[in-house]
């Protein structure tokens, strides 16, 4: 189990990763074709903050992974296929094990999918892409995503399914909790559409950062994790116990807290993988809150008890 | 053979706060005539199919195995669970804990599969309180005595091979390890870090094998309640065979009386999207959890 630690300088918990079953790549930095009102990193194509890793810096994490005993590997931005490396990067990924890809699907023509394809197949483990989608309808979502982006998705997801692939959609929880069953209603009417017929769908709480922060509200004070709230919680469901994130500058903590300077935990993945991670944000009350999040399935995090 | 001895090994402090006793610990196992173990039957999830158990229990006796190791999952899915418990008493089997047993032994709330998807949960939730409802106090008991891991060697001298039997991992009862979504390199520290040669587990349900390094494997036996998604009947064991000082693993499809575990499952009002899955092969629910490469392999 990972220790709870007092922290010197302030008290929030800080927490030792537990094994580094997943290991995370900012592959397209913070740039993104498109400018969604609700990213937590605010990701654009102007954004520049972070920028693309190369594909060398990839396989140099690729191949440390393999020592300290990594489970699967994530992709995110940004948009991943914004980088031009990306489909050299999942061919090396996917010589060592399990790769999964959060896409907006926007940039998905047939040729591109067909590739990704070809890679899957050729490969031993699985290639997973997650597809985020925010509404089921275009109004719905082109308020969040940007006009054009609903159409671009639900073709690209098209495009996917066509190749044999089953997209794991996601979705922000826009709505009341308990109208969830209607929208999963309305998700599958959507995509069995375009084909899609036994869909695999997340639906994701709400994280109040970034753009989302200013689109609806931002965590109030009390929203913390504090040393008390952990007494008797499995640590195992927050995603800093079990993964790192590598960025084309330095490790962080875990996917959400990029622009947190304190999140940056060292400029190697050993040294971030021996640094504990520290909760002192407030997105680490969502984690805390909805468990783990960012992982496909529950087969990914959370002990038994 | 009747029966295999079965020596507790070491008890692992208590950590759990439920209704039973939670013993973790290590357990041994061994041949009965003292020869050492060159051929042993895994039999993955049960999933409550005493059918199936019983069928497998006598074709391993009769390919010549000289253990037979249950590792976990009794209970779910299927009807009467009381009966797969007496037929592994009765056999003498040695069981390791699946989440399912420690769920029923402990009497929690749900199976710690950890379904979110809303359908799976639904199903998995009429799953749990049918066979919690259906197990008795005395079963209840015994599998709170299930350890974690049985160990046990096969061969002798510079070749034998190390043995660490678990229900999902090593580590945890409940992970999930998948053929498309375990690396190779995770399981040879798997193996490693629990100084074992052949990892040997179930949980998932799709019976799968890797060659590690060296002369080391992980095994994943499958299940034996249900079929492996495949569109076939059978259900399957493991049967793992020391040759040359190399592990031989295989895989044994198992028939048996569908139709009447079909019309006992009818009976005992489980829903009919269970009653689908073993007569077509389809897994119809607890989907949820498959990797993209195994679900596109099924039907649903
Ligand atoms: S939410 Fe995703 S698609 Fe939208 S701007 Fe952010 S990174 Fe791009
Ligand atoms: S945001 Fe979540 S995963 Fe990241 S440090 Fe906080 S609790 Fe951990
Ligand atoms: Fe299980």
């Amino acid at each position: 189990m990972a220790r709870v630690e007092l922290a010197v300088v302030d008290d929030s918990p800080a927490v030792e990763l537990e094994a580094l079953d997943q290991l995370w790549f900012q592959v397209a930095g913070t740039v993104c074709n498109l400018r969604c009102k609700h990213c937590f990193i605010s990701c654009a194509p102007d954004n520049h903050s972070f920028w693309f890793m190369t594909r060398e810096q990839v396989a140099e994490a690729l191949s440390q992974s393999t020592e300290l005993g990594v489970k699967e590997y994530y992709f995110t931005g940004g948009e991943p296929f914004m980088n031009n490396e990306m489909e050299a990067i999942l061919a090396d990924t996917l010589e060592v094990g399990p790769a999964t890809v959060l896409t907006n699907a926007t940039l998905m023509p047939p040729r591109r999918a067909r590739r990704l394809a070809r890679l899957r197949d050729a490969s031993l483990y699985t290639l997973e892409l997650r597809v985020s989608l925010d509404g089921i309808t275009r109004e719905m979502n082109d308020a969040i995503r940007g006009e054009g982006a609903f159409d671009r998705c639900v073709q690209g997801v098209e495009t996917l399914v066509d190749e044999g692939f089953l997209p794991i959609i996601t979705c922000m929880r826009s709505w009341p909790e308990h109208e969830t069953e209607s929208y999963l209603e309305g998700f599958r009417d959507l995509l069995a559409q375009v084909g899609y017929h036994r869909p695999r769908i997340k639906i994701l709480p709400p994280l109040l950062m970034g753009e989302e922060a200013k689109r609806t509200r931002g965590y109030d004070e009390t929203e913390r994790v504090t040393h008390e709230m952990l007494h008797g919680f499995d640590l195992s469901q927050l995603l800093c116990t079990r993964a790192r994130l590598v960025t084309a500058r330095g490790v962080y903590a875990c996917p959400i807290l990029l622009e947190s300077p304190s999140a940056r935990l060292g400029d190697t993945l050993g040294e971030a993988a021996r640094r504990p991670a520290r909760l002192r944000e407030s997105a680490c009350y969502t984690c805390y809150l909805s468990g783990a999040i960012c992982s496909n399935t529950p087969s990914s995090a959370g002990a038994d008890r | 053979m009747s029966g295999i001895p079965f020596v507790p090994g070491e008890d692992e402090p208590g950590a759990g706060n439920g209704t039973a006793p939670r013993s973790g610990g290590e357990a041994l196992l061994s041949s009965n005539d003292g020869e050492p173990l060159t051929r042993v039957a895994a039999l993955g999830g049960i999933y409550s199919n005493h059918r199936a158990l019983q069928v497998a229990i006598d074709d391993a006796r009769a390919r010549g195995a000289q253990a037979i190791v249950s590792l976990g999952d009794l209970g779910a899915f299927g009807p009467s669970p009381d009966k797969s418990a007496a037929i592994l008493k009765k056999e003498g089997i040695p069981v390791v804990r699946g989440n399912y047993d420690d769920s029923i032994a402990r009497g929690l709330e749900d199976c710690q599969c950890g379904y979110t998807d809303p359908r799976d949960n639904h199903y998995a939730r009429i799953s749990y309180e049918y066979t919690l409802a259906n197990t008795s106090r005395e079963h209840r008991q015994w599998m709170s005595g299930f350890p974690r891991h049985i160990r046990f060697r096969m061969g002798t001298g510079p070749d034998a091979l190390e043995v660490l039997a678990f229900h999902g991992s090593p580590r945890r009862m409940n992970e999930f390890l998948w053929e498309t979504t375990t690396p190779t390199h995770f399981l040879q520290a798997m193996a490693h870090d629990a100084g074992a040669d052949v990892l040997l587990g179930t949980h998932t349900g799709i019976h799968w094998s890797r060659r590690l390094d060296g002369k080391r494997w992980y095994v994943n036996a499958g299940a034996l309640g249900r079929p492996a998604n495949d569109g076939r009947r059978e259900v399957w064991y493991a049967l793992l065979e020391l040759e040359q000082g190399e592990l031989q693993p295989h895989f044994v499809p198992v028939s048996y009386d569908v139709e009447t575990l079909a019309d006992e499952m009818l009976d005992e009002g489980l829903p009919d999207e269970f009653i689908e899955t073993i007569r077509t092969g389809w897994w119809t629910t607890c989907l949820e959890v498959l990797p993209g490469k195994e679900r596109a392999r099924g039907r649903w």
